[in-house]
């Protein structure tokens, strides 16, 4: 399938080792890159929310028991507000991903997973595809249409609030 | 420190901090479990008030110690979530396993409780 570039007006890939601790690396990746957009506060943590699932899924059951894995993180954003995001995994798979996307299916019980993650992945983009094969790894898109920015109008008030509340730090507490 | 505990009467209070996300959730549950099976209460409270982030992850850290607390004959609070978490949670259904509440509310009620007791 040819990758349609029209219109995209950045450009970012990423690669990192998977272990858990690249989680919150890939989430603080996704929050920098996507600033140019200036999100709301609400968007910026679906799509953070979204990623962190997919990175998660790749380091836990991708790379189950395989290490020296690695997770590539691609991201796309377009002038008309679309943020592109591709997450790929070289580890063992999906054998069944009609099964897998099913709410509270976890391969991993023991460990707490509340089998939510493509649940969560779905609500908070506009779309999401997964491609898998067993033994080769799995690619995922996710593609999410953020609001139009507001042009001075009282409602922009509000919304300009929140999108400066993003932009300040929460405070931190010891 | 992700995790504060805080015992007071039958209420032990864990007030969670930071991101919490499959890295993270581990040491946390680790932390509350041990305070729970230490101390003996019946209202087990997670604070998120100061919760910056969380995923799925979240939700099986709250499920393990919901059934926790359950298994030992208490009950589960989640307190003050920031709303986008309070939206992560609802997607979850956990809001039909603990109550959602404010901390503010909560001295109030134990008041009415013990004061039933008594």
């Amino acid at each position: 399938m040819p990758i349609i570039k029209k219109n995209c007006i950045n450009e970012m890939k990423l690669c990192f080792a998977a272990v858990s601790e690249n989680e919150a690396f890939a989430r603080a990746c996704v929050s920098s890159f996507l600033s140019q957009l200036d999100p709301l506060v609400s968007e910026l943590a679906e799509l953070k929310t979204a990623v962190s699932e997919a990175v998660t899924n790749s380091i836990v059951h991708g790379y189950r028991n395989i290490s020296g894995g690695t997770v590539l993180l691609q991201m796309r954003l377009y002038a008309d507000r679309r943020v592109y995001i591709k997450i790929r995994d070289k580890g063992c798979g999906i054998e069944d991903i009609s099964k897998a996307m099913q709410p509270l299916f976890t391969t991993a019980p023991e460990e707490e997973r509340a089998g939510l993650g493509f649940s969560v992945m779905e609500s908070f983009t506009d779309s999401l595809r997964v491609k898998s094969s067993s033994g080769h790894g799995t690619v995922l898109v996710m593609e999410k249409i953020l609001q139009e920015k507001d042009d001075g109008s009282i409602e922009s008030e509000f919304s300009d609030k929140s999108r400066r509340k993003h932009r300040t730090c929460t405070p931190l507490r010891k | 420190m992700p995790v504060e505990i805080c015992v007071s009467g039958q209420t032990l209070t864990a007030r969670l901090s930071g991101d919490i996300d499959h890295h993270t959730a581990l040491a946390m549950r680790t932390d509350i479990d041990r305070a729970v099976r230490d101390t003996p209460v019946t209202l087990l409270i997670l604070d998120f008030s100061a919760v910056t982030f969380m995923d799925s992850s979240g939700i099986g850290l709250v499920m393990g110690r919901y059934k926790l607390i359950n298994g030992l004959g208490g009950e589960c609070r989640i307190a003050d979530p920031p709303a986008y978490i309070a939206r992560v949670m609802k997607l979850a259904g956990l809001d039909r396993l603990c109550r959602i509440v404010s901390l503010a509310r909560i001295p109030h009620r134990e008041e009415a409780e013990n004061n039933a007791d008594n």
